[in-house]
């Protein structure tokens, strides 16, 4: 009972074999270098290369990202200072149509106000200078009258007709 | 940690199953020899069976129990003799070189026709990852093959040795696939697995132990080596620490050879002795209800063993370097400890 455990433990199961650790490690040797060459090399070259190129991804999104949102952010300061400026533009273009407004109803009203004042001034000079015409006619006619009157004394009846006729004269004259 | 103490308990069962069967084998065996000693084939109620088999069946019984466990250790162990049961055999070349023998043996064939395995894939994968550019993405073997490597380069090297793993990709990501190969062929037919053989392991496990050494001496230097095997005391402690620190040297590869050869030995034996149970009793109904079922089982286990073992291999080894090579922690070095 206890030899055949014994060969079966130290016999065989457990016994050195230099031959097989020889050829193992000549084989694993062999493995190694060759598949070091043809292998692991372009697998883990290409292994980094593409986390390199996803890491670079990354980054490269995450900058458009924060390039986009400073553009977005630009954008909205740049729209909120056109509204500014817009509602300014607004405001001001009301502000000078007032003044406009005012400043043109003012003038007009100066403007009215110097017309009829020039014009009553016209109108009283030339009803002065129709006064004065007038005035000269009227005493035109006494002179005139007093002459008729004063060549026609001798007779009544003719100074009466010369009177009625100055008279006629004058209501057909003034029609 | 905890992963890996469920491993070793795991370990442990497997040893408790092995030595089992060894018990068990050996009590045939001598039931065997007391039977040829006495002479007296009949009327013997001496089983040493534990089982509760009918008597008269216990003269066909000793000689097939005996037959069995030469079988299964014929299975397990190295020979000369490539056996392609029943279509004949192959008688392998014995060379022996200056009082070396260094025969091709059944071991060295599956080691061949691994490594001729490896090579064809890789070949074909590199070949691949040459035309490849980084814009496409891999597909069918590439992408299985990536998986792995990825797997071992991101959470087995890196994950353990930190900055600078990318020198000892090489050996890890070779000896993951050597041992994950050697394992997967023992469960074929006509295979053998030659990480099995203690001769094997213990070659992987010793060129772990190389790039352990040479991986500590690069990172602390010849002095900083020799100050770690002290362990940080007081000189009057050296007597007791170094000795204790040059043994610890080497108990990790030992663990590692003992760890890889057991488990896969055990799987087999397992497997081998469910189905030789039927054979033994020579009942049908134990082989469709126990043998068949069980042994299945036994080797969907082996599959995931095959991948587990591979897998614990490298991260050992990875954990070794890492703890070899890093900077000065009482912390990593308890760990180390601990570990073992």
């Amino acid at each position: 009972m206890l030899t055949s455990g014994i060969i079966l433990l130290a016999g065989s199961l457990l016994s050195p074999n230099p031959g097989l650790i020889f050829w193992t490690a000549v084989t694993f040797v062999i493995v190694l270098l060759i598949l070091k060459k043809i292998a692991w090399g372009p697998i883990l070259n290409a292994l980094e290369e593409r986390e390199k190129g996803i890491q670079s991804s990354i980054d490269r999104a995450h900058q458009a990202k924060d390039e986009s949102e400073a553009i977005l952010r630009k954008n909205r300061e740049l729209l909120a200072k056109a509204d500014a400026e817009s509602d300014r533009i607004i405001r001001e273009g009301k502000e000078y149509a007032d003044k406009l407004r005012t400043d043109f109803t003012e003038k007009a009203q100066a403007e009215a106000k110097k017309m009829i004042a020039t014009a009553k001034d016209e109108i009283e000079q030339e009803k002065r200078r129709a006064l004065d015409v007038l005035r000269n006619e009227v005493a035109d006619l006494a002179v005139m009258g007093a002459e008729k009157i004063i060549k026609t004394a001798l007779d009544a009846d003719m100074q009466k007709k010369i009177v009625d006729s100055m008279i006629q004269d004058l209501s057909t004259k003034r029609n | 940690m905890k992963r890996v103490n469920v491993i070793q308990a795991k370990a442990f069962f497997k040893v408790v199953a092995l030595l089992a069967l060894l018990l068990l084998n050996a009590n045939g065996l001598a039931f065997a020899l007391t039977e040829n000693a006495s002479g007296v084939p009949q009327n013997t109620p001496t089983t040493a069976t534990a089982e509760p088999v009918a008597v008269p069946a216990a003269v066909a019984h000793a000689p097939e129990e005996e037959k069995a466990g030469e079988v299964i250790m014929h299975h397990i162990l190295d020979n000369n003799v490539f056996s392609f049961e029943p279509f004949g055999s192959v008688n392998l070349p014995k060379i022996i070189v200056g009082g070396f023998d260094i025969s091709i043996t059944k071991h060295v064939v599956m080691l061949w026709v691994v490594s001729a395995i490896l090579l064809i894939i890789f070949s074909i994968v590199g070949s691949k990852y040459k035309k490849m550019t980084s814009r496409q993405a891999p597909k069918g073997i590439v992408n299985a093959m990536e998986a792995l490597v990825e797997f071992i380069r991101t959470d087995v090297a890196k994950a353990n040795i930190g900055p600078g793993y990318e020198k000892y990709l090489t050996y890890l990501l070779t000896v993951f696939f050597f041992v994950l190969l050697c394992n997967l062929l023992g469960l074929v037919p006509y295979g053998a697995t030659a990480t099995g053989n203690i001769n094997v392991t213990l070659t992987l496990a010793t060129f772990t132990f190389f790039i352990t050494q040479v991986a500590a001496l690069k990172a602390h230097g010849l002095k900083g080596y020799l100050a770690h095997l002290t362990g940080g005391t007081h000189p009057a402690l050296w007597i007791i620490m170094i000795p204790i620190e040059f043994i610890g040297l080497f108990t990790k590869p030992v663990a590692l050879t003992i760890r890889l050869f057991a488990n896969m030995t055990a799987g087999h034996i397992v497997i081998l002795s469910l189905i030789f149970i039927s054979f033994i009793l020579k009942s049908y109904i134990v082989a469709v209800v126990m043998s068949v079922p069980f042994s299945i089982f036994i080797y969907l286990l082996e599959l995931f063993v095959a991948f587990l073992q591979a897998f614990i291999f490298t991260m050992l080894s990875s954990l070794f370097i890492g703890l070899a090579s890093a900077h000065e922690g009482n912390e990593a070095h308890e760990a180390g400890v601990a570990h073992h």
